[in-house]
């Protein structure tokens, strides 16, 4: 009998020494479960349309198909290249980027698995290269595989990349939300001219990200579940992702902010005081971060008026006043840059005088003086060189009026820019006529219509833009002389203002050749000094972005150099 | 009748090829590109490489006959495929849109019940106060109800959807929280609490319309039977001694209706082509949001497709009007 008391002791001591020793191990294991912190819901009020980026270079794509397929690298919440399916970022330094700049070998991580189970491999690689790279496919994402000349696949996880020319610069391909790895078994039957057929697949995509499509609802709603088979077991912390589309971004800030119905809310373009009221609630809390988004005037330096025939906004005539720096300088001085920002973007923007604003290492600060309004100088400037106020008050010289043609696309806030600019210009003795244009028009591209900013059949224009990744070399060689859209070329081009100097050519040229990263960052300045000093391009506000997210949704980690929701896995619920 | 059927269905086959050539020549000449909304960052020559790849290097001519030959010809051979389970040649090139790259007709159906569950409904609702309301508003003119049905079909009207909705937004979701503001379309009526939760969502966006469609009913119901009221029969069949019920229900409601029947038979098409503001608005996501969204994306093969249904749908109803309109009153016949 006690014999059978000791034992009973004995075991019950084991059981409680099982259960001390397990029990933490037990609640760790529930706090680190994929799936655990349920669902969560996310508004884009522009709906996706399809989840294959390279069938559509849409933001609103990209990014939600970011939550399923994955580059090999991509870029961080600070502009930092970080690497994703593959174990290291190649560089010279490590050997992976020859020393002639040709080449560039990746190395997948191992043991990657398909949302399918199966194991992701290099041939996967060279197929997505293959892919894009199909000329009937009409890939969106072609650009990032320039000079490329080969993709191979040396053995199972290394993939070699060869260049026809130096790259000193070789992170287009398979970088960033917009270039990721496509399933060679899906996608194998879906090139070149197949590429629509495939609905199947560019619906629902098989990706190593976090989720995988459980329905897909073009241009309303994807549902999502967890990946399976995500490389890392504790993630992600949600089991079910709704990603609804539409609407107005009122709407989305609202059913985040105000009504608490969704988690997170992108892209919240909205008046300041607006987001402020939202917020009032208390539900949510907005985030912005900035990227190289900046909204410029593009000075025409060609002359635009009808008579020149098929020679109108080329370089065979040169603008009769804005060819003259003075003229340009003066339209700048009279901005008032701070009380743009204010009046049209609040948080979610900031003045600056130049058109590479970031990231850190390439924004120069030789133009700052930009910043502060100077009307009583503006006026100065015109009268040394020349530019007397008429009858009219018009500033003119030899018969030549300041009378400027102000175009930009349909959106409230430049429609508010427009007139805060004519105001200030009017001051200084410059006469302005705006216009507007539909967008669809104005970024269309189409040679035939008279309104494309391609064309630019007036004196000055205004939009923005930005360059991807944090690399801004084939940015700045946008200004290339010989870039400009001309008749010649069908009216493509990038060289907006018709920009021609051959300083810029030069530093372009030796970019080009430079793999140095502190060598590029002086060329990038000294290119972006150029333009704005030269006062081709007109830089005005630097944009960035704000979304919104719940105040119990934690992990939101806002980045504007890769997909926004770059980090989903690391969501969570915050407790 | 028959043969008037059969006539006018016949004359319909020439009109709707000159509709689609319209819709196809007025949407392909108009200003816009599939790439415009695509981001500056992608250059040019990707962009034009994508257009041709979208079949837009082909001759105007060209594109209108593929598009004819794969709506009349490629969709119903799929369809009947689809039905019949035999190979028809389905697997033929269907009518895909540049935006999702994907069967438009697909797309049509998937957002056919949200927009069939809110602007349809709110259609019926709207009848079903529409109608009764016009006809005791006739009844007792200029009385109280009449005013104030008077004034809320004012209201009704000139109220534009994209205020009234916000309102209710405003009012309902954020303020009070009795309903959501975001319309789920994914969500499935399984029992009595998806019901509920359904018919919640449906609040606001088919109160919004019926408000609409109820205003514009009821002061046709109105008019209509005022001008009855007044005519020889109805003096007669009061004089008679019928009960006013009889005299209203029987007589005067059968002549009042029929105008009002075409009305309502022409609006019918109206619900297909959803609500483009309210939906947008609601997030309901249904055929408005579908064509305004292609719309802006200048994604020509989904909007001529959708709006060519709307056309087949008017023809269709403009047509199922008369005939109703003959059954309704044997007076008129077109034989």
């Amino acid at each position: 009998m006690r014999k059978f008391t000791t034992r009973l002791t004995g075991l019950a001591a084991l059981a409680v020494g099982v259960l001390l020793v397990s029990a933490p191990v037990i609640s760790n294991g529930a706090a680190a479960e994929r799936g655990r912190d349920g669902h969560v819901s996310i508004i884009y009020w522009q709906a996706p349309s399809i989840l294959n980026p390279y069938l559509s270079g849409g933001t609103k794509d990209l990014e939600a198909a970011s939550m399923i397929l994955e580059p090999l690298a991509r870029f961080d919440a600070s502009g930092n290249l970080t690497p994703w399916l593959a174990v290291s970022v190649p560089t010279v330094a490590n050997g992976g980027v020859s020393a002639d700049l040709r080449t560039v070998t990746w190395k997948l991580r191992e043991g990657l698995l398909w949302s399918d189970g199966s194991p992701v491999t290099a041939a996967d690689v060279v197929f997505t290269a293959e892919y894009c790279r199909d000329p009937a496919g009409g890939c969106a994402q072609l650009a990032k595989f320039d000079d490329v000349t080969k993709v191979e696949a040396l053995d199972d996880l290394t993939v070699k990349i060869t260049f026809g020319v130096p790259k000193p610069y070789p992170y287009g391909p398979f970088v960033a939300a917009t270039s990721p790895i496509l399933q060679k078994a899906q996608f194998a039957a879906c090139k070149g001219a197949r590429a629509p057929e495939c609905t199947e697949a560019n619906f629902g995509p098989v990706g190593t990200g976090p989720f995988r499509v459980t329905e897909f609802r073009p241009n309303d709603v994807i549902s999502l579940e967890a990946n399976p088979n995500y490389r890392d077991p504790a993630k992600p912390a949600f089991a079910t992702v709704t990603f609804k589309g539409g609407g107005d971004a009122a709407a989305a800030g609202r059913a985040v902010l105000a009504t608490g119905e969704f988690d997170y809310a992108w892209n919240l373009q909205l008046a300041p005081e607006v987001l402020k009221g939202m917020q009032a609630a208390g539900k949510g809390t907005t985030v912005s971060s900035f990227g190289t988004l900046v909204e410029r005037l593009v000075v025409n330096m060609t002359d635009p008026s009808p008579e020149r025939g098929e020679a109108r906004s080329t370089r065979a005539h040169p603008h009769p006043f804005l060819s003259d720096r003075a003229v340009r300088k003066a339209l700048s001085m009279a901005i008032d840059r701070r009380l743009l920002v204010e009046i049209g973007y609040g948080q979610a923007g900031r003045p600056t005088c130049n058109v590479v604003p970031a990231p850190g290492i390439y924004a120069s600060k030789a133009n700052d003086d930009c910043l502060r309004q100077d009307i009583e100088g503006a006026k100065r400037l015109l009268d040394q060189a020349g530019w007397r106020p008429g009858a009219d008050g018009v500033r003119q010289k030899d018969g030549v009026r300041l009378s400027i043609l102000y175009q930009t696309s349909t959106n409230a806030v430049r429609q508010d820019f427009q007139a805060l600019i004519k105001q200030w210009w009017s001051e200084i003795g410059v006469e302005t006529e705006l216009r507007n244009i539909d967008a669809s028009v104005f970024f269309g591209g189409d040679p035939g219509s008279p309104d494309t900013y391609q064309k630019f059949f007036a004196d000055i224009e205004m939009y923005a833009n930005n360059f991807e990744g944090a690399d801004p070399e084939p940015y700045l060689a946008s200004w290339r002389c010989g870039n400009e859209p001309r008749p010649a070329t069908q009216w493509q081009g990038e060289n907006m203002p018709r920009y021609c100097s051959e300083a810029y050519d030069r530093l372009i040229a030796e970019m080009a050749m430079t793999g140095d990263i502190s060598e590029r960052a002086r060329l990038a300045k000294a290119m972006n000094d150029l333009l704005v000093q030269d006062y081709a391009l007109i830089p005005l506000v630097h944009r960035g972005r704000v979304s919104a997210h719940a105040r119990s949704l934690g992990g939101v980690r806002l980045n504007t150099w890769d997909s926004e929701i770059w980090n989903i896995a690391d969501w969570h619920r915050a407790r | 009748m028959p043969v008037y059927t059969v006539r006018r269905v016949l004359v319909a086959v020439p009109t709707l090829l000159l509709i689609s050539l319209i819709l196809f020549l007025l949407l392909d000449l108009a200003p816009g590109d599939p790439t415009a909304q695509l981001p500056l960052t992608i250059p040019p020559e990707v962009k034009e490489n994508i257009r041709r790849a979208l079949g837009l290097g082909e001759a105007i001519h060209v594109r209108y006959l593929l598009w004819l030959k794969q709506f009349f010809v490629n969709e119903p051979l799929h369809l009947l495929s689809q039905l019949t389970g035999l190979d028809l040649g389905g697997d033929r090139l269907r009518v895909i849109s540049w935006q999702t790259r994907s069967p438009v007709v697909d797309l049509v159906i998937e957002r056919m019940p949200q927009t069939l569950w809110v602007v349809g409904l709110s259609y019926v609702v709207g009848i079903a106060i529409g109608l009764p309301v016009g006809i005791v508003s006739a009844r007792h003119q200029y009385g109280w109800f009449d005013q104030l049905g008077t004034f809320v079909s004012m209201v009704g009207f000139s109220v534009p959807t994209f205020f009234s909705g916000v309102l209710l937004i405003v009012v309902f979701s954020v303020e009070l929280g009795w309903f959501p503001s975001i319309y789920d379309t994914t969500h499935r009526v399984t029992g009595w609490d998806s019901l509920l939760f359904q018919l919640r969502q449906m609040a606001m966006p088919v109160t919004v319309l019926a408000l609409y469609n109820a205003a514009q009913i009821s002061r046709f119901m109105r008019a209509s039977a005022l001008d009855n009221l007044t005519l020889d029969y109805v003096r007669t069949a009061r004089a008679k001694g019928l009960s006013e019920r009889k005299v209203i229900f029987v007589h005067v409601l059968r002549n009042a209706v029929g105008p009002v029947v075409t009305v309502v038979a022409l609006g019918v098409p109206g619900i297909f082509g959803g609500a483009i503001i309210t939906e947008q608005i609601f997030k309901v996501n249904g055929l408005g949001q579908l064509l305004i969204t292609s719309i802006q994306a200048s994604d020509l093969p989904t909007v001529q497709t959708l709006t060519f249904v709307f056309a087949i749908l008017i023809v269709a109803f403009n047509l199922l009007a008369d005939l109703l309109l003959g059954i309704l009153d044997p007076r008129i016949r077109y034989d």
